[in-house]
């Protein structure tokens, strides 16, 4: 009850006219990915847990049969930079609310950008590059239908 | 047909009114001595009819009158004594004794996210000057030699805000306001609200701009504190959500 919350700075300038107005638009990406993530998260623990045998069909073969079609690449690359830049705007708003340090508040946002930047382009090229074959997995492990070395 | 005569017998001599005595917890500050603000308890004998605003009359007149506060209409019209009464942000002249719980203190402090003045004094400076950048005055090119006509359909749109008193208690609720103030609050966005949907008034593209800021509506959460504090029941959540309405798809 008496938690002493601290007086405020005096408003600044508000930001010059003109510029592009990203705010806006983070908005309202926050709503229609929102509403897209509901649908494409679902399908995809409803296709990987629930559907044929479930949760006991998932192993190696069954990730590398779904990245050998492009639907499944489409989806879950859009999914992932969907979810991705949905949560790092989330926690930008989060630091823009709590980080009152003009340092520590850059240091984070810069944080932010990069794990975002690093986990999408990693993410991405994990999915398109993606090789059932690849001669890093041991023989013993290996499909059925990759040619033996 | 019978009226009261004066042969009617007298009314039973009235019993007293039952009066409780309440524990009243105030946060005070006085700027030349206090560091910190600190809580000091009064006890003072109420009826259940009193308000917190009678208590704290009855702290001041009787007890402590150093004790400083606002208030001025004392009737829930002039927006002088929001403040923070176990918790909530209300208006102390329009809170019921009878409708805290008496058996336990009660907590009065000033408004949150407002440098504090002195006692339950805020200074008010920042809550008026987002207030004034939203430009709250009727903008209409025309000079009409009589009143400016209006549907009754065009007043109701924008009814809801013309019922703000500018108490701050909707403001110094708002948990992004509190975070570093910058952000115009909920009462600057409903007073916005009030001329953006008049049909009299030409500015309103002007004020959505304003409001499009990185520190404009886009700030708010939906928290619903400010709704839920106002003292005069204006739905401030819808009318923000209008607002952003408006910016995105035009004035409806």
């Amino acid at each position: 009850m008496s938690t002493i919350i601290e007086s405020p700075r005096q408003p600044q300038q508000r930001a010059s006219k003109g510029r592009v107005n990203w705010e806006k638009y983070g908005w309202i990406y926050m709503r229609a990915s929102g509403v897209l993530l509901i649908i494409l998260i679902f399908g995809h623990l409803f296709v990987n847990l629930v559907q044929g045998d479930g949760i006991k069909a998932i192993d190696f073969a069954f990730v590398a049969g779904k990245y050998a079609t492009p639907f499944w690449q489409i989806w879950d690359v859009v999914m992932l930079w969907l979810a991705m830049i949905h949560g790092s705007n989330g926690m930008r708003t989060i630091v823009n609310d709590y980080a009152s340090n003009p340092t520590v508040r850059r240091i984070l946002l810069g944080a932010l950008l990069v794990a975002a930047a690093v986990l999408i382009v990693l993410g991405t090229l994990v999915v398109f590059t993606f090789d059932p074959c690849s001669t890093l997995i041991p023989a013993d492990q290996a499909l059925s239908f990759c040619p033996v070395p | 047909m019978s009226t009261a005569t004066l042969d009617s017998p007298p009314a039973p001599a009235e019993a007293p009114i039952p009066t409780f005595t309440v524990t009243m917890m105030v946060r005070r500050f006085n700027p030349e001595v206090d560091e910190e603000p600190r809580w000091q308890d009064f006890d003072v004998e109420l009826y259940p009819t009193d308000r917190v605003l009678d208590a704290l009359h009855k702290i001041k007149w009787e007890q402590d009158g150093s004790l400083t506060f606002r208030r001025s209409c004392a009737h829930g019209v002039c927006g002088s004594d929001a403040m923070r009464i176990n918790g909530r942000n209300r208006l102390a002249c329009k809170t019921l004794m009878k409708d805290l719980d008496i058996t336990k203190p009660i907590y009065v402090e000033a408004i949150k996210g407002l440098p504090l003045e002195k006692d339950l004094v805020v200074d008010m400076e920042p809550f008026f000057a987002s207030y004034r950048e939203v430009q709250p005055f009727l903008q209409a090119s025309s000079k009409p030699d009589k009143e400016r006509l209006q549907s009754a359909t065009e007043r109701a749109r924008f009814d809801d805000t013309t019922k703000c008193i500018l108490c701050a208690a909707c403001t110094s609720s708002c948990p992004v306001f509190w975070t570093d103030g910058q952000y115009f609050g909920p009462a600057a966005i409903v007073n916005a609200h009030r001329f953006i949907f008049d049909s009299r008034d030409e500015a309103s593209s002007v004020r959505l701009d304003i409001l499009n800021d990185k520190e404009g509506v886009w700030r708010c959460r939906t928290t619903f504190n400010c709704s839920e504090a106002c003292p005069r029941g204006i739905q401030v959540t819808q009318a923000i959500a209008e607002v952003k309405q408006a910016i995105m798809f035009g004035k409806r």
